[in-house]
């Protein structure tokens, strides 16, 4: 037993399933909350479970949900990579969205895929330039990005209420005296195909091929070293000719713009129009943050990320089928949310200590080491 | 129309309205900034004050006494500084990550009791306005500084006490060393754990009275979500600061001051759109620090957990 | 150290786990009544599976952007919904559960197919943002009836209906008191975004108030949020510091600057839901949503095989908007006949509001 225990293996599958059990540690005190509030717990669940993959339909869903924050969520990868705090990812998918949305509603003429192709270069440039500001504002300013990305969210959201109830403003809305703040529809050509028929969109694959590519990025190119290695090390990277400031940047950059290509894909492939209730969760669905909370789980590396995203975004839309079918307050299910985003980055800690073990026992066995990743377990622990 | 902006009246109502705005992120702020100070970032400010906010809300209006509220808005946020500690500090979570789990666990959390407890939103006769005997009779000043509700005095003599525990005290000393260099204050007996547990603690408890700040002092009413992103911008105003108490009162006094000049540009019928308007503090709290270019450098030790090397 | 570890996880386990009871146990002493009839909501689903109700049902479900409590929009619905119920005799003839806080236009979206593909009689998206979501879905249920609101667009589908509240009416009833009351000549407006049913109450408000008096100054002040309440309370303020003696806004998160009027003792006007309750001294009348008018056509209509393309507006002559006035405020006769005159004028056409 314990020989198997040992085994690489099968090591690894615990390590990779504790996420899970930290979920569950949390959903068992949901459990409690339920039963309080007089809901059966076991049809609670069951319900999160259908809601999220109990069907075909449910799955596509989860999947839909999983989407954006994969998107922005290896975008995270990288800025946490180079050891940038960047939670502006709400006002990066805005501003990527309403460039996006701008390309969309104004080259009519031409033809679907092009448009397509434009309007997501659109958004990836919109995402890249409000995170660019907090990158260039961080490397030659010395303005926290913490500071400047919360406060460009707040300018973002305005932004897209001053545009969807002025210039951009669905014309037959502007003819009305209640003036619904939105943009009009997109063409039916320009709207991103569906991959099955369900709301599963282009997007999901677009986000699934840039995560492969990220990780090459990250792990293959020259680039993709830089920025980890100033992450790491600024001080050495000085050192070693590496002009820290451009990386500094860059990492927020491609960070902004893979949020911003997750606010364009929104539009093309769920919505097809831009609407804002006045808030930013509204039009994002908070993605901007829980693509945060989806790379971590990811352990910041972008191939992991995709699973945590569907993990996350199946919890999401679970969460809001259970307080459909046994009518729990939103509130519930918010609360449910925080507590599982804690067990779960807490459950990090036996991972770590596993891993330590493992490298304990076999320094001991004074076999060659396996594989200890020493760079990524010292990047979990400064990475934010 | 501009020129109504340099009435008398209207410097007044700005600078009025700007201390009160400023007043629950004094407190929130100047908790994380213990928290930062000790190597702690802790994105949950918002959460915490919001459970802060309905506890303090709840028993005042339940018990109608408003130190028991502002005690049950400690508790409950030194409660949640705790968790947050344990799992930060022991379990070595991932700073960021866990502070967002604890703000969406605030967030749900207090709604959830708002609507099971009370159900519909409801008024509390909350702190009145003490006018500070004599010193309120000034022209002008009277009204700015000596005419505002018991926790917003409170709040502006928390900055100068800060100060003082973080620079001449053992324990800001201890403080700012585990924050430096955790390893060099473990080596001379430091405990770093209980240092940041103090700090986190603190900053939770802190976090609870702005919250309270709000619920029963300045709006004397509770709504779900009704701190709609202050946390965020406390913890922004931290870095805003330089993790010191009087630039941290600066900030907060920036951004409030521009934030009520702004409804007041918007009052006097000055012809901008309101989302321009709205921006505005944003916007200038960027700016400022760009302008000024500070080069004041984050704790060495800033979301790095500590483990001993053995 | 571990042990340590080990004493907290459960400390904290524990705590989490008292909180929560903290939460529940009192409402189980004393349910209030709001929150009696989703208890009785969601027992009705969860029975859907042995056939005890009656065939006739009329099951309902319902998406709101806020809260079902919030004072304002969403709780608007919900009173009708529950009023509704009465009216047919509770539960058994008339089903109805929601998904509150759904904010998000996908979750939305993903709620409103969910319902539909349930079978319920009536799915109704109560957002003017849902519309688009509303659109793409509909065409997928023909045997569903979707209501959505507040707009006059069906999209030309027929299983789609749509409500609309002429707030501009009751702003204009509640703009003509607040210029008669204000004796300053200064009234103050706390506003969200600039846009649907806010700006349309706004904009009615603001006519009546100059129509009644040309020198009166209106001040509007839109915060950029429905969220906000310290903004909210603190604008209220900025109005009162500029002179403001009656006050108005829309939207959840007025209910800070309510306070504020009532500390300065300036009057307040409400809408969407009575707010009388949380001022009573100061709270002159509010413009209340009665949804359960169009509702009852809506639900005669479904009965009787329309299921949509029709659009319904809630207004002073249908009794769909109500000037509720709050009791405890001693109103003057002269004001009050001013009021009444002022809502007869609009009903029969004598008033016309100009909005800009």
């Amino acid at each position: 037993m314990k020989k198997l225990f040992q085994s690489e293996w099968i090591s690894r599958l615990i390590d990779a399933s504790l996420p899970v059990f930290a979920a569950m540690a949390a959903l068992l005190i949901g459990a409690v909350m339920l039963f309080l509030l007089k809901v059966n717990p076991v049809e609670a669940y069951k319900a999160l479970w259908d809601g999220a993959f109990g069907s075909s339909n449910a799955f596509a869903e989860t999947l839909v949900k999983a989407t954006p924050l994969l998107l922005v969520g290896i975008g995270i990868c990288i800025s946490f990579r180079g050891d940038v705090i960047n939670i502006g990812g709400e006002g990066q998918m805005i501003i990527g969205a309403i460039l996006a949305t701008w390309v969309g509603l104004n080259f009519t003429g031409l033809p679907g895929w092009l448009v397509i192709t434009i309007s997501m270069l659109a958004g990836f440039l919109g995402g890249a330039i409000w995170g660019g500001i907090p990158g260039v504002l961080k490397a030659y300013f010395s303005v926290n990005e913490i500071l400047s990305t919360v406060m460009m969210n707040a300018i973002a959201v305005q932004m897209m209420n001053f545009f969807l109830r002025g210039p951009m403003i669905d014309p037959s809305q502007a003819e009305l005296a209640s003036k619904i703040p939105q943009t009009a529809r997109l063409l039916e050509i320009f709207r991103l195909p569906r991959l099955a028929p369900t709301r599963l969109h282009l997007g999901a694959l677009i986000a699934v091929i840039l995560a492969i590519l990220v990780y090459i990025l990250l792990w293959r190119t020259t680039l993709g070293y830089r920025i980890r290695a100033v992450g790491q090390n600024p001080h050495a990277s000085r050192y070693a000719g590496i002009k820290v400031q451009r990386y500094v940047v860059l990492a927020l950059l491609l960070s902004g713009a893979f949020a911003g290509l997750a606010g364009a894909t929104q539009v093309f492939g769920v919505n097809y129009r831009m609407i804002t209730d006045g808030s930013s969760s509204g039009f994002t669905g908070s993605a901007g943050f829980n693509g945060i909370v989806a790379a971590l789980f990811g352990q910041l590396h972008p191939i992991l990320t995709i699973p945590a995203s569907i993990l996350f975004g199946a919890l999401l839309v679970g969460a809001n089928s259970m307080q459909r079918v046994v009518q729990v307050p939103s509130a519930l299910v918010t609360a449910l949310n925080g507590l599982v985003v804690v067990f779960v980055v807490s459950s990090e800690f036996w991972r770590r200590r596993r891993q330590r073990r493992r490298l304990a026992a076999a320094k001991q066995n004074d076999e060659s080491p396996p594989q200890p990743e020493p760079e990524k377990l010292q990047q979990l622990e400064t990475g934010a | 129309m501009i020129s109504e902006l340099f009435t008398v009246t209207v410097l007044i109502g700005i600078l009025a309205s700007g201390i009160r705005l400023a007043t629950p992120y004094l407190y929130a702020s100047i908790g994380e900034m213990f928290g930062q100070r000790s190597g702690v970032l802790n994105l949950g400010v918002e959460g915490q004050m919001l459970l802060g906010a309905f506890a303090a809300f709840y028993v005042a209006l339940t018990t109608g006494n408003l130190w028991l509220g502002i005690l049950a808005a400690m508790i409950v946020g030194a409660l949640m500084g705790l968790m947050m500690a344990f799992v930060t500090v022991n379990l070595h979570a991932q700073q960021g990550i866990s502070g967002i789990g604890f703000y969406l666990f605030g967030l749900g959390m207090s709604d959830l009791l708002f609507q099971k407890l009370m159900g519909t939103v409801e008024t509390v006769k909350g702190f009145p306005p003490i006018k500070v005997p004599l010193l309120s009779n000034i022209p002008g000043i009277g009204e700015i500084f000596f005419s505002q509700n018991l926790l917003v005095y409170g709040a502006y003599l928390l900055v100068p006490a800060a100060w003082f525990v973080l620079n001449k005290t053992t324990l800001g000393l201890k403080i700012r060393s585990v924050g430096e260099n955790p390893d060099a204050a473990d080596s001379l007996g430091v405990s770093v754990a209980r240092v940041r547990y103090f700090t986190i603690i603190l900053g939770g408890t802190l976090s609870g009275v702005a919250g309270a700040s709000l619920s029963i002092a300045l709006l004397n009413v509770f709504q779900q979500n009704m701190t709609s992103g202050l946390g965020f911008i406390a913890v922004a105003l931290v870095y805003f600061g330089g993790w010191r108490p009087w630039g941290v009162l600066g900030g907060a006094l920036l951004f409030s001051m521009v934030n009520s000049l702004q409804l007041w540009i918007q009052v006097l019928g000055i012809p901008i759109p309101s989302e321009i308007a709205v921006m505005m503090p944003y916007v200038l709290t960027i700016l400022v620090l760009v302008i000024t270019v500070s080069r004041v450098r984050a704790p060495s030790a800033l979301t790095k957990p500590f483990e001993r090397e053995d | 150290m571990k042990k340590f570890a080990w004493l907290l996880t459960l400390v904290v386990a524990l705590s989490m786990i008292l909180t929560a009871c903290g939460g529940a146990a009192p409402a189980t002493e004393a349910p209030a009544v709001a929150t009696e009839a989703p208890v009785e909501a969601t027992e009705a689903p969860a029975a859907t599976e042995p056939p005890a109700a009656p065939a006739e049902t009329f099951r309902v479900a319902v998406i709101m952007p806020s809260a079902i409590n919030d004072l304002a929009f969403s709780q608007s619905m919900y009173d009708a919904l529950v009023r509704i119920q009465e009216e047919m005799g509770g539960p058994d003839a008339f089903e109805f559960v929601y998904s509150e806080g759904m904010f998000n236009v996908d979750d939305a979206a993903a709620a409103i197919r969910d319902y539909a593909s349930q079978g319920y009689n009536l799915v109704i998206a109560h957002g003017s943002q849902y519309g688009s979501s509303l659109q793409e879905i509909a065409p997928d249920f023909p045997e569903t009836s979707f209501a959505w609101g507040t707009t006059a667009e069906t999209f030309g589908l027929p299983n789609i209906f749509a409500y609309e509240a002429a707030s501009q009416e009751g702003g204009y009833v509640n703009g003509v008191l607040a210029a008669t009351l204000s004796t300053s000549g200064v009234v103050g407006v706390v506003g969200p975004i600039e846009v649907g049913d806010a700006k349309l109450y706004v904009d009615g408000f603001k006519a009546g108030a100059l129509a009644t008096n040309p020198d009166v100054q209106v001040n509007v002040n839109y915060i950029g949020s429905f969220s906000d309440v310290a903004l909210a309370s603190e604008a209220a303020t900025t109005h009162i510091s500029a002179g403001a003696d009656v006050l108005t806004g829309s939207a959840q998160m007025v209910v800070g600057a309510i306070g504020k009027a009532e500390e300065a003792n300036a009057l307040w006007f409400g809408t969407q839901s009575n707010q009388s309750s949380l001022a009573p001294t100061i709270v002159v009348a509010s413009q209340v949503y009665h949804w359960e008018v169009a509702l009852r056509e809506i639900i005669s209509l479904i009965n009787t095989g329309t299921l949509g393309g029709q659009s319904f507006k809630a207004d002073l002559a249908n009794g769909g908007e109500v000037v509720e006035f709050n009791a405890d405020y001693a109103l003057s006769d002269e004001a009050k006949a001013l009021a009444d005159s002022t809502i007869q004028g609009i009903i029969d056409g004598t008033i016309t509001i100009t909005l800009p």
